[in-house]
Order: C-alpha cells, then structure tokens, then sequence
C-alpha cells in the first residue's frame, strides 16, 4: 500500500465534513455523544443503584441524592441516569423497525406503481389516517404480554411507519421518471438494480432523515405511554419517573426536580436528534447548507 | 374534476378501512370484558363466579357469534348510529357519553389547531423573510428546542406553577361542578379557567412544526428561479418573500394541516389525562382501562372519522389552490 492510497481513508468521509460544518448539526452530534456515554456507562457514573430504595422517602436535593428521592426511596438521579438506556434502546430499535417498514412499503409503491402502488398507498394511507396515540394506546393495552419493552417496541413501530413511507413514495415518484434512470433501465438494469443502485443513493439523506425523526418520535412514543401506566410502570425510563411523579403527587410537596430532570433529558436527546437532522438536510439541500 | 372525484372515492374508501381496523383492532388478542367488569365489581383478588358472569355477558349483550356475523352486526349498528351500551357507565349508551365529552375536546382542539396553524405560519413567514439574522437563529432554535418538550410534561408544569405554586387558575376538570354543563354565557364563564391552562399546554409547541416547515419551504422558494428572477426584476424583499415566497411555500403547510390533526389529537389525549380533562382522550384511556368496547370502538370511529374529513377537506382545499396538482392527476 502506498501512501496516496491511505490518504483519502484517513481524512473524515465528506458527509461527515459537511455535517460538522453545520453548527446545529456539530451540536447536535456532541449532545448525542453525551447521552450515549451516559447510558453506556450508567453503571459507573450513577451514584447509587437505580434499584436501591433503601433511601428515606422524599428527601430534598442534597450532596448525597443529587436530586433528593422518590416517595417511595429510590435516587432521582441513579434513575435519570439509568432512564438513558430505555430511551435510547427503544428509540433506535422502534426506530429501526420503522423505517424498514417505511422502507419497503414506500420504494414498492413508488417504483412499481399500479395495483400495488394502490393497495399500499391505501394502507399507508389508512395508518396515517388513524392518530397513533389512540391507536398505541389501544394496541398496548391488547397485545398480549403488555408491559413488556417488546410490547411497546413493537407498538410504536407499527404505528409509527407511515409518513415516512409517504414521503419515501413520493421522492422515488420524483427520480423514477428522469432521464438517468430510464436510460438505466433502456440499458437493461433490472428492477432490484435501479432501485438499490441509482435511486437509493439519492435517498440517503430522506432515510437518514426518515430513520433519526423516528428514532426522536419513538423516544417520545415511550415516554407518553410510560407517563399514561401503559407498559410496565417498574421499568427505570423517563416516561416511568414522571408517572410517578405525577401518581404519587410529587407536585403537591414540591418535589420539583423529580419534575424537571426527567422531562428536560427527554427534551435534550429529542432536541440533539433534531439538531443532527439539520446537517443531514443540509447533505441533500446545498439551499440549507451553513457558508 | 377527475381530482376531487378520486378525493371523495378514496375518503369512502378509507373510512370503510378506519372503521373495519377499528372492529378488528380490538378483538384480535382475546380478553373478556365482562370478566373485566366483574373483577372490577368485586375488586381484584375475588374469584368470579361463572353464572354472575354469564347473567353480566347476557345483560350487556357480549356476543358469542362467529366473528364474521360480529363483523356484520357492527356495520349495521354503525351505520344506523347504535353503538351500545358503555359497560363503564352502565346503563347509559354510548353515544349519550361520548355525546357529553367530544364538545370539550372538539373546543379544544378546535381552537389550539386554527390558533397554532395561523401564528406558526406567520411566524414562519416571517422568520424565513429575515432569515440569517440573529432574531431568526434564535427563534428557529429555540422553537427546535421547545418542541421537543413532551405535552404532557408542559402540562405538569404549568399545572406546578400556575394552579399550584401560584393559585391562579384551576389544576384538574373543565368546570367547577356548580352547574350542569350547557351552551349557555354563565356555563362558558365558569368553564373558562379550566380551558386555559390545557389550551396553553397544547399552544406551548403547537405551532413549532408549522413554523419550522414554513420557514424551510419558504427559504426553498426563495432560492428557485422565479424568485431569483423577481429579485433580478428589483421586487422589493417584502413584495418578495410574501407575494413570491409564501405563496408557494404556504401549500404543503396545508396538507400538513390536517395531518397534524392526529399528532395534536394525541397531544390532546395527553393533555386531557393531566388536567383530567372531560373529553374523549380522557375518556379514551378510562375505556381502554376498563376494557369497555363498545366504548372505546366509537371514541376511536369519532377520532378516525374526523381525522379523515380534515384530510379531505385539506384535500379538496390543495386542488383548488394549486392547479398543478389536479393536472397531474387528470394526466
């Protein structure tokens, strides 16, 4: 190997260079950074186990509890910390669900059109069309095992799927018809070829887009079910903490922080996703791109 | 003409599905309501007894069909308007308390969804005319950053501060309980300050999304070529941003319109479970909790149904304004 040829690898890819160009997406990035540090390291920067209620109940903010405890003597802050992992598990993981559903229903509908663009754009349609809260909220409350993080996991992404495949529709409807694509095809490419070779690429920046904004919507998924007592209300998330704030009237005695921690880390990690998507728009659109 | 006819095919079309997923939805994995509504009875320890049982399956008319015949005694009571009876609030109907709770979330979501979609689009207008400025960076990221808050935490917020820290306005119901509810001046005035601190809950990140999608869609229009060749012909920058940009960019804020219907419909789901607010949201959980089907079956046809009007109104809306949309259609 000559050194010309280890050059280009040892520089940053070039869509990470626009993308730490971009100020909101930097930000972005290192909030993100953050959050997955400290749900990966949990273990060793929470001062207490999240589990340990061995804590007098309700005890204001002090140098032992960061945060004071809960009525019922866990660590605010150990469960803060430790609701990181939930958050970030499910999001990604419904998140990914997601946009491969996305994926699959929105390029075969757009590429293939027709009967099958119809029935599926029908569907599409059709989960759109029903609110996915109440929809979320009925669906957990029937599927079997409920309470499980694989009940929420599973409902949120079957909930959570059709906008995306929407926008995904319509953005291959757009490449379908230009002239390198159907030279491509005259060229006899076949189907799965133009579809993975010349028109994915250009979608990159829709699905990273479509990917993050599902992974932001499914953290905020859980969080709302976790607040209304669906799903198991022992499971250490945000969502949980303030459910018990709220049940056990944390707000009546002034348990502010208990209000405040959870509810500002969610806005933190959903805010550092939108920041990312920023640069990632920026990718495709040079309009929104930073001088 | 071919546009509006395909709009209002595809509205049947989809309602018809909205209604069979909401037959199917919740029978598909089992549970028994009238068990439900006995161990509710007799709490949760207690042993049900079979003939209690059968006599509660009897009264509130379970059926023990095949689910094809289930399927059709559905539509037929749908379309005459027959939706049972609630087993939570038996024996009333479930219309009579659905009847009583979609005015409280219809208001509320009335107000917040118009108020939201015409301050997001002004101050989306806006923001993109001055775009690059300081007031421009500041408001997208600081509107980036409220709405991200959750709904129902800005809720418990303002319920700390507001009703409880500061005593100022009510933090639970929708009216003081002293008086019948009524469409008359005296019931608004005491139903009032209970309205303001969930509309405000909802208002808080209402119209970010419409903002930040107007900004963009407006900094796009403003980079196209018409633009550029308005700014080239000397239009000054407001005849531009307005008459140019605005124009264009303010379409796909109202197809938008009535899909975050939906999104503000499980804000409103949120919001209404925290105030315990007496609307369908609310009313929603309760049934789902007690596992009251003909309950929550309606609740879900009256959020679907309405849902799918918006979108075809919006539709129908979109042709209108933008003529390319129905010549693509037609084509």
């Amino acid at each position: 190997m000559t050194a010309a040829a280890l050059r280009p690898r040892a520089r940053a890819p070039q869509w990470f260079t626009i993308l730490w160009r971009n100020k909101k997406a930097r930000f972005g990035m290192l909030l993100l950074l953050a959050f997955v540090l400290l749900a990966l390291l949990a273990p060793v920067i929470a001062p207490y186990d999240p589990r340990d209620r061995s804590f007098a109940g309700g005890l204001p903010p002090s140098a032992a509890h960061w945060f004071g405890t809960t009525g019922k003597g866990y660590d605010v802050a150990s469960q803060a910390i430790f609701g990181a992992r939930t958050s970030l598990v499910i999001g990604l993981v419904a998140g990914a669900i997601a946009t491969a559903i996305s994926l699959l229903v929105g390029m075969t509908a757009g590429y293939l059109g027709g009967m099958v663009d119809e029935v599926l754009s029908f569907a599409t349609n059709l989960a759109l069309v029903v609110p996915a809260l109440p929809l979320m909220i009925t669906l957990a409350a029937y599927v079997p095992g409920g309470g499980s993080e694989w009940m929420v996991i599973i409902v949120i992404s079957i909930t959570g799927w059709a906008g995306a495949a929407r926008l995904k529709r319509a953005q291959i409807l757009t490449l379908r018809n230009r002239e390198y694509i159907q030279a491509a095809r005259m060229a006899g490419d076949g189907t799965f070829h133009v579809i993975f070779r010349e028109i994915a690429p250009n979608m990159t920046s829709l699905i990273v887009v479509g990917f993050i904004g599902a992974v932001g919507g499914a953290i905020g998924a859980e969080a709302g079910l976790a607040f209304l007592g669906i799903g198991n209300p022992d499971t250490i998330s945000w969502g949980t903490m303030l459910y018990w704030a709220n049940t056990d009237g944390a707000l009546l005695t002034g348990a502010f922080a208990r209000l405040v921690v959870p509810g500002l880390l969610l806005a933190l990690l959903t805010t550092a996703l939108t920041f990312v998507n920023f640069g990632v728009d920026a990718l495709s659109n040079p309009h929104l791109r930073e001088p | 003409m071919a546009y509006f006819a395909r709009r209002i095919g595809f509205f049947l079309l989809t309602l018809w599905g909205a209604v069979t997923l909401n037959f199917l939805i919740p029978r598909l994995s089992g549970g028994d309501p009238a068990q439900a509504i006995l161990q509710r009875i007799a709490g949760k320890e207690a042993r049900v007894d079979p003939a209690q049982l059968a006599a509660v399956r009897a009264m509130l008319g379970v059926p023990d069909e095949p689910l094809w015949r289930q399927y059709l005694d559905y539509l037929g009571n749908m379309a005459t308007g027959n939706f049972g009876v609630s087993y939570t609030y038996f024996p009333y109907s479930v219309s009579e308390v659905i009847g009583e709770a979609v005015p409280w979330t219809i208001v509320l979501v009335g107000v917040t969804l118009v108020l939201s979609f015409v301050i997001g689009t002004l101050l989306g207008t806006w923001v993109a005319w001055r775009r690059g400025t300081t007031f421009d960076s500041v408001l997208t990221v600081t509107s980036a950053f409220v709405g991200t808050l959750p709904f129902f935490w800005i809720a418990l917020v303002l319920i700390y501060v507001f009703a409880i820290t500061l005593g100022w306005l009510p933090p639970s119901g929708g009216y003081s309980g002293l008086m019948e509810p009524a469409p008359t001046a005296a019931f608004v005035a005491d139903a009032w300050p209970y309205f303001i601190l969930p509309a405000a809950a909802i208002m808080i990140t209402g119209p970010i999304g419409w903002l930040l999608g107007m900004r963009n869609n407006m900094v796009q229009s403003l980079g196209e070529d018409f633009a550029r060749f308005g700014r080239a012909k000397g239009l000054s920058n407001r005849r531009l941003a307005i008459a140019y940009g605005a124009r264009v960019a303010i379409l796909p804020n109202v197809t938008g319109f009535a899909l975050a219907l939906g999104g503000l419909i499980g804000g409103t789901v949120l919001v209404e479970q925290t105030f315990n607010y007496p609307g369908t949201g609310r009313l929603l959980l309760e049934a789902v909790s007690n596992k009251d089907y003909p309950l929550m079956q309606t609740i879900f046809l009256f959020i679907a149904v309405g849902v799918l009007v918006a979108n075809l109104v919006a539709d129908v809306l979109y042709g209108v304004l933008d003529p390319r949309a129905r010549r693509k259609e037609a084509a």
